[in-house]
């Protein structure tokens, strides 16, 4: 198990675990859309198959929005 | 700078500040902003730097007012529709404030022109309602060493983040524009009409820190909001060096215009209405 923080709040997780992984626990709604973040920095989206999640990670999932607006 | 009593009078809850004072207050006046799209975001920014009295408020913005706008864009009036929106907003501006000089350019901001149009401003404020327009403002503002205040709104949420040359752009976020219509626009899904009041003055808030050095600017931090638990979290970043604008090795060197801005357009001239 890791404790690791997802959007701000703890989550106690199984691991291995991938960010692919992550993103289908916590529901992402169109993950093809988010955008992630892995302690401060950037992920690039093919590599959130096989980047595993540790103990006292931090990740935020952020979503575009687009509006203005019109 | 030699502020007239009258001035003095109407600037003087500036003035009163500490951090502002006479000082703070002449930078404001001297001080030249471009807000990009005088839609939902651009609307409270008009006016609270026109209020403020920003010297030189530059507005961009291709579109005409619908009776759809009028629920959150709140400069303009019923007796708006059909009037280009840069015309509403600078007719406003000079009610608010006559010592402002408004610039319009009833355009879109396209490849062509934006580096041009913001190379005479301090700071751009993105309030614009598409990606391929975030995008270019953002690839305008780090080609050209601009600072900007990116912001975002839909349904409840909004999100906004201020890039000064050298800290976090918006592309060391999201590297890429969504493919188009993969992510809904307000027009699309909605957005509560007080949202981009909560936005927009956050937005005027970081120019005017801006203008007079007060603070510390939402640099390197995305600060997001759901207005359903009135949450507001910042999510602290850091300049990517593998940025496709703003990184070492700089993928993007010239402007792009996205295909979605093309659609856009063709689907206006077509006549659609403009929701």
């Amino acid at each position: 198990m890791a404790t690791i923080t997802v959007n701000g709040d703890k989550q106690e997780i199984k691991t291995p675990v991938t960010i692919t992984e992550l993103i289908a626990l916590n529901n992402i709604a169109q993950p093809d859309m988010v955008s992630v973040q892995l302690n401060e920095e950037f992920v690039n989206r093919e590599d959130y198959k096989t980047i595993e999640l540790n103990d006292g990670d931090e990740i935020d999932f952020l979503y575009f929005m687009g509006g203005g607006c019109r | 700078m030699d502020f007239t009593e009258e001035q003095i009078h109407r600037y003087s809850r500036h003035i009163l500040l500490q951090d502002v004072g006479v000082e703070g207050q002449e930078k404001i006046s001297k001080g030249k902003v471009l807000i990009a799209g005088a839609g939902g975001l651009g609307a409270p920014v008009a006016f609270y730097l026109a209020a403020a009295g920003v010297g030189t408020i530059g507005v961009i913005d291709g579109d005409t007012v619908d009776l759809s706008n009028l629920q959150r864009q709140i400069i303009h009036f019923t007796q708006d529709v059909d009037k280009p929106k840069v015309l509403s907003t600078k007719e406003k501006i000079n009610l608010l404030n006559p010592d402002v000089n408004v610039i319009t350019y009833h355009t879109l901001l396209t490849s062509e022109n934006a580096l041009e149009i913001i190379k005479d401003y301090d700071f751009i404020v993105d309030g614009t309602d598409n990606f391929p327009a975030k995008f270019l403002i953002n690839d305008a503002c780090v080609i050209g060493g601009k600072p900007f205040s990116h912001g975002g709104i839909l349904r409840f949420d909004g999100q906004t983040l201020t890039h000064v040359p050298g800290s976090a752009c918006y592309r060391c976020l999201f590297h890429s524009p969504p493919p188009p219509n993969a992510v809904p626009t307000c027009s699309q899904a909605g957005v509560l009409g007080a949202i981009a009041g909560m936005l927009g003055t956050i937005q005027a808030t970081e120019a005017l820190k801006y203008l007079t050095g007060v603070g510390e600017l939402l640099t390197n931090r995305l600060l997001a909001f759901n207005a359903k638990t009135m949450t507001f979290r910042t999510i602290k970043t850091k300049r990517s060096d593998k940025c496709p604008v703003c990184g070492s090795h700089p993928a993007i060197t010239e402007l792009i215009d996205y295909e979605q801005a093309v659609c856009d357009i063709s689907n206006r001239i077509k006549g659609r209405p403009n929701m």
